[in-house]
């Protein structure tokens, strides 16, 4: 998961070039290579088709409405404004979380952690990846979100008066909010941002660490001087993995963040829906073409986003990240 | 140089290596508790979740009845029956991905490596990694559009298994071809100055050599596609009974039965049922991780 890879020049070739079956089998790989680029392309292309009849039909402003009313398949009137904001709200700051704290791991287990215990210690944060987002969820708003609140009370009394942290749409409430969204998307993306950002630091060239050392440098300074600089580019590819993994996530959105009546303004203690957690949650009513082109729409609007972001992940690693 | 002349026999050392400077070590010193923190913060959440899960899921699973029954005929608050029907869901889902995602994605994975040449091949690894990126509630959108929406099928578990292959794909693909890109070259060249063509060399040499590392990564991608739920939500409904078949009716897996008994059940009972069902999923998930480790070990070639 989450790998970012330039692909290698083939293996070696033996001097003839085989008969039927080296070409059936050629075929047949090849094949399977198209099934991935034609998954993507088809991804692409039928949630368009489904999209353009609601958006032609639409008679809100998709970029710029805050509403999404699609309960009326005569009226349908939708915009991802709100969705927008709030999707990039709790992926920006669960990033502002992780980056850090990712970095950090990355050396304490690359250049910090004795051999013998790095095993098990990068064994710890793959358990955190495997922990199912469903279970994030649960726990987020059922154990952490009350633990947080006087935390979260605090930032709105104190810091009320900065935009992120204005008493929310769903005020009083301070459970359920972008905030507590955004610490659990942190703990979530976490082991990607650091498996990726691990695995370049280890290929940190050799010689470059031991100059640094060979000069008087201190842990920190070579870290400074030759570990950092080597994997910056993977650092911050990692971290858009991560960003990409952030935009799309959804159950543990869906049972975090509360509801909300009234739109946005952009603060951190606001409720609402992300994309996915909207699409989510108006599933059970996919059954009229319009309304569910509707829903089809924004899903197409997250495809793009984490498409470009994934995109970006790949050219700023340039096939440092690898496997 | 004129000091060294004069008194050849004193050691170079003091002049040489000046003790390091108080802020330089402080800084250091700063780094290294940082980097410790950082590890434990990431620590803290983990420790906390997963005891929360255990403690109040494990009041739920010591039941005999939780493994082996069902919940139908079950009132929403009472505590009686199981989630068989639940897990039965979630194995069968995975192992339709499974049969469609583990040969394409094996394959995949061998075209890139021993084939891949040229404009096709750049295109497909860019491909694989936009397709691991692609949220899950994307793949069961593009799903439902293609064939609820335009081929009119009903909803039922098999579909989810055809969203979950695109969840998978790319997972098997990564690590079949690491697996395969190390490989020594020596072998497949040993087997070409025999005279065997290349599509055997890699059925009967690669493939097998990088056979454990191969399944490692299936079993990675099985514990990854169970836990999902937007597929789920979207594609089928969810059933109490239990279901064994994929085409017809509802299904249930564990995240869907955990979402609607929180969505729809605040009963004591349905507490219960939900951190029990969380607990399960995370000990099956678990399984397939174990299992993936342990066959890592007996490669036959390491990293």
């Amino acid at each position: 998961m989450g790998s970012v890879s330039e692909p290698q020049s083939p293996k070696a070739s033996p001097a003839s070039t085989g008969g039927a079956g080296e070409r059936a089998f050629r075929w047949l790989t090849s094949g399977a290579g198209l099934v991935v680029v034609a998954a993507v392309v088809l991804i692409g292309v039928f949630l368009i088709v489904q999209a353009v009849p609601s958006l032609i039909a639409n008679h809100a402003n998709f970029f710029t409405s805050a509403q999404f009313n699609t309960g009326d398949a005569n009226n349908l009137m939708f915009g991802i404004r709100d969705l927008l904001v709030v999707t990039l709200l709790s992926s920006l700051m669960a990033l502002a979380i992780a980056m850090p704290v990712g970095l950090g791991i990355a050396l304490f287990l690359t250049q910090y952690t004795p051999s013998r215990l790095a095993r098990p210690f990068a064994f710890v944060i793959g358990v955190l990846a495997a922990v199912p987002s469903i279970v994030y969820g649960l726990w987020g708003i059922l154990v952490l979100a009350p633990v947080i609140e006087p935390f979260a009370q605090f930032l709105q009394t104190y810091l009320g008066w900065f935009f992120l942290f204005s008493p929310g749409n769903i005020s009083p409430v301070l459970t359920g909010t972008i905030f507590t969204a955004g610490i659990i998307l942190a703990i979530m993306i976490l082991p990607i941002i650091t498996a990726t950002t691990q695995e370049v630091f280890r290929q940190t060239p050799r010689f470059q660490i031991e100059a640094a050392q060979a000069l008087g440098a201190t842990r920190w300074e070579v870290i400074r001087m030759a570990v950092l600089p080597y994997g910056r580019s993977g650092f911050i590819a990692a971290s858009m993995l991560g960003l990409g993994r952030a935009l799309g996530e959804t159950i543990a959105i869906l049972l975090v963040i509360r509801a909300s009546t009234s739109p946005s303004h952009g603060s951190l203690f606001d409720g609402g829906y992300t994309f996915a957690s909207l699409i989510a949650s108006a599933a059970s009513e996919f059954s009229q073409p319009l309304p569910t082109g509707a829903y089809i729409a924004a899903g197409l609007v997250l495809f793009v986003l984490t498409f470009v972001v994934n995109a970006i992940a790949r050219v700023v690693a340039g096939g440092k990240v690898n496997g | 140089m004129s000091t060294a002349l004069d008194a050849p026999d004193r050691p170079a050392v003091p002049e040489t290596f000046r003790s390091v400077s108080a802020s330089r070590k402080i800084k250091n010193q700063a780094a290294t508790v940082l980097v410790t923190l950082a590890f434990l913060i990431a620590v803290i959440p983990l420790v906390w979740l997963l005891v929360s899960v255990l403690v109040k899921g494990i009041p739920a699973i010591v039941s005999a009845d939780w493994w082996t029954k069902s919940l139908s005929g079950v009132t929403p608050d009472e505590v009686r029956g199981g989630v068989y029907h639940a897990i039965a869901g979630t194995l069968i889902q995975a192992l339709i991905a499974g049969i469609f995602a583990v040969p394409i994605g094996i394959l995949a994975a061998v075209y890139l490596v021993e084939y891949g040449r040229g404009r096709l091949a750049k295109i497909t690894s860019f491909m694989v990694d936009i397709l691991s990126g692609v949220p899950s509630i994307v793949a069961a959108l593009f799903i439902f559009a293609l064939f609820i929406s335009i081929l009119g099928f009903d909803q039922s578990g098999f579909l989810v298994g055809l969203a979950l292959v695109l969840l998978m794909l790319p997972v098997v693909i990564r690590n079949t071809q690491e697996m395969l890109q190390l490989v020594p070259d020596e072998l497949r060249e040993a087997a070409y100055a025999l005279g065997i063509p290349k599509w055997k060399t890699i059925l009967r040499i690669v493939l097998p050599t990088a056979l454990s590392g191969t399944v490692t990564g299936v079993m990675l991608a099985f514990a990854r596609v169970m836990g999902e739920t937007a597929p789920v939500l979207v594609l089928v409904g969810y059933a109490r009974a239990i279901n064994f078949n994929p085409f017809q009716g509802n299904m249930a897996s564990l995240p869907l039965l955990i979402y609607t008994e929180l969505s729809t059940n605040p009963s004591a009972a349905g507490q219960l049922r939900i951190w029990g069902g969380a607990l399960t999923l995370i000990i099956i998930v678990m399984i397939f991780q174990i299992i993936a480790s342990v066959i890592s070990r007996f490669s036959s070639i390491s990293k």
